[in-house]
């Protein structure tokens, strides 16, 4: 696990921009996401979250600026490339995305056979250790998604993005639709992984007890902007309005105390 | 960026000592797995070097720990070497949550007789859903006819139009070319006999007879009773059904028999275009190949076809549109969960109906000839 890796930025975007017909959805963003952390990316709807992780991940390309990911620039890359820059990260997607033909040990198996040559039992062996990491016991790998619960749909999708050990992970609202105690479960076992695979995540969340829980750093996305980064303890006591009208509703002051109570 | 040519992962015996090296990564593994089955174990202690290793994931430190289970058995115990903190934090996460694949539970594979078992009861219970469900339907009109002010007029010209009026391109063309293949098929043969004008009563008869209404029923079967499964399942699914009812209106009601009724003026209209379509189709291909004038054709064809069989033709298109929908609405119904459903019972109902349409039909030319008709 050596990190022969020149530049600790994994993600580094430089006017990234994004333009739907005449609405302006990023407006010349430039961030850097370093290895290791954990970053939180926070808006209200329509901030441009979802089309931010959507640009991250190469589902979407910019209509203007530069996005390097492990200090590639995404945009002149041949389809071979593509691939191999995209098996280093992996996703887990809001409702899941789980493959409804497939049981869950299937399912976490899927990137395993498509782009390893390991043998059948091997494969088996390590979708068991992934599902097992992501708090799923291994008769549960039987299941098929229809039969989950919202919380171990989370578990299952989980598992399979963190398949090959992706050195990248993105969370798009990993503990939304969860009741809370299935999503500090699931805030937990982010940190489990982080501490076991030490994975760099990057993680699309509105959920504050989450922020508090796991962020490193958080970036506010508004009027198509970075309103401001920071850690959570920066962020609430920052002077700027955009961030005060996000952090200090009644939501946010809960979190906070809850957050503080706990340390 | 990891280079291709010092990824893959290597595994070497050097003087009774195993040296790991390059990259223990899921990826890069392949090989070195294969290896591990017809290796040459050094016997009793075998060190093992991890030193060289550049990256080791979970799927390596699976390798290695099965690997040290495995010796273990054949009385050899596996010494490693340069395991760095982070090497050791994977060793034991895998070694807490590894699970042999002999001992990983396995799918429950149901038998021949039980599967026949299954099948069976599925269809018995789907037969008697279905019966049920036109009775319910018929329920549902009769309460209807009794207040006829509750009649959703809105939804019946909205379906009428989607199924009637957009099918008409299609049904046209169809049936236009199903005349041209036939009065070209027949009118080779008719030939030989000198009889070529008799191509109008072959092309006449059976277009309104059997082939205009059975064409024009599996066309409507496929772009409508589909669309009518596809609708229903997408609202069942998003829950629309249980928001209609909450509200108090009746799912029957709205999304039903409008979609009923309006297949069943819609079919034979459509039948009949496809009747004169297809006579079309006929009239131009026997000018063409057979040199027979419209107006020869159109004598001939008013000789050979009575109001008898247009009435024959066109009396089973209520019969075949009754079944479409039901069918259609039916499956609809029974979709549960996922999107995925939503995809499987739209097949059902497409093949279901094109099934019923073409058994109905048979009932119908076995009966007509009963009554001589």
């Amino acid at each position: 696990m050596s990190t022969d890796h020149s530049q600790s930025a994994v993600i580094e975007a430089r006017g990234l921009s994004m333009q739907f017909g005449r609405r302006r959805v990023l407006d010349q963003l430039d961030f850097d996401i370093q290895r290791g952390e954990i970053l939180a990316i926070v808006g209200g709807s329509g901030s441009g979250k979802s089309t931010l992780l959507r640009q991250m991940t190469m589902l979407l390309q910019p209509s203007a600026g530069s996005l390097r990911l492990f200090g590639q620039d995404t945009q002149h890359l041949s389809e071979h490339e593509r691939l191999r820059l995209r098996r280093r990260f992996g996703i887990l997607f809001q409702n899941g995305a789980l493959f409804g033909g497939q049981n869950v040990l299937e399912n976490i198996a899927t990137p395993l056979r498509e782009h390893t040559e390991l043998d059948h039992a091997t494969i088996q062996e390590i979708a068991a250790i992934k599902l097992q990491l992501a708090g799923l016991q291994p008769e549960d790998g039987l299941l098929y998604p229809n039969q989950l619960s919202g919380g171990m749909r989370k578990r299952a999708a989980l598992a399979r993005a963190i398949a090959l050990d992706p050195e990248l992970l993105f969370l798009d609202e990993p503990t939304s639709g969860l009741d809370p105690l299935s999503a500090e479960a699931l805030d937990d076992l982010v940190l489990q992984l982080k501490a076991s695979l030490q994975p760099t995540i990057v993680v699309v969340t509105h959920d504050m007890d989450s922020l508090w829980q796991i962020a490193d750093r958080v970036m506010l996305l508004g009027d198509a902007r970075i309103q401001a980064t920071g850690t959570m303890q920066e962020l609430v006591v920052s002077q700027n309005a955009a961030v005060q009208r996000f952090f200090q509703g009644p939501r946010g002051r809960a979190a906070m105390s809850g957050a503080t109570r706990e340390t | 960026m990891e280079s291709r040519k010092t990824s893959q992962a290597s595994l070497q015996i050097e003087n009774g000592r195993v040296i790991c090296g390059g990259h223990w990564t899921a990826r890069h593994l392949g090989r070195v797995n294969r290896q591990l089955e017809h290796m040459q174990w050094p016997a009793g202690e075998v060190p093992v070097d991890l030193s060289q290793i550049e990256r080791l994931d979970t799927a390596g430190a699976w390798l290695l720990h099965r690997l040290r289970e495995q010796l273990a058995t054949q009385e050899r115990t596996v010494e490693l070497e340069g395991v760095t903190p982070e090497t050791e934090g994977l060793l034991q996460l895998v070694a807490r949550s590894g699970v042999n694949v002999a001992d990983l539970p396995r799918p429950y594979r149901a038998g021949a007789l039980e599967n026949i078992g299954h099948i069976s009861l599925r269809s018995a219970r789907n037969s008697l859903g279905l019966i049920g469900f036109v009775g319910e339907a018929w329920l549902a009109g009769m309460r209807l006819l009794l207040h006829p002010g509750r009649i959703r007029w809105r939804e019946i010209a909205y379906s009428l139009g989607e199924a009637g009026h957009k099918a008409l391109p299609i049904v046209g063309l169809l049936a236009f070319l199903l005349g041209i293949v036939i009065t070209y098929q027949g009118g080779v043969q008719l030939r030989l006999y000198g009889a070529s004008i008799f191509v109008a009563d072959l092309v006449g008869l059976s277009m309104l007879r059997e082939l205009a209404p059975i064409m024009t029923a599996i066309i409507v079967a496929g772009r409508t009773g589909s669309a009518y499964t596809a609708q229903i399942g997408t609202m069942k699914v998003t829950e629309e059904v249980d928001a209609l009812r909450s509200i108090g209106i009746q799912p029957m009601e709205l999304l039903v028999l409008p979609k009923l009724l309006a297949l069943i003026i819609a079919l034979p209209l459509l039948t009949l275009y496809a009747d004169v379509m297809g006579v079309l189709g006929g009239m131009v291909m026997a000018k063409i190949q057979l040199d027979i004038s419209y107006t020869t054709f159109i004598d001939r064809l008013q000789v050979a076809l009575t109001v008898k069989s247009y009435l024959v033709g066109i009396g089973k298109a209520p019969v075949f549109a009754a079944m479409i929908a039901v069918i259609g609405c039916y499956q609809g119904f029974k979709v549960s969960g996922s999107a995925e459903s939503v995809g499987r019972h739209t097949t059902i109902s497409v093949v279901q109906s094109i099934l019923a349409v073409i058994v109905v039909d048979a009932i119908f030319s076995v009966a007509f000839s009963y009554l001589d008709i």
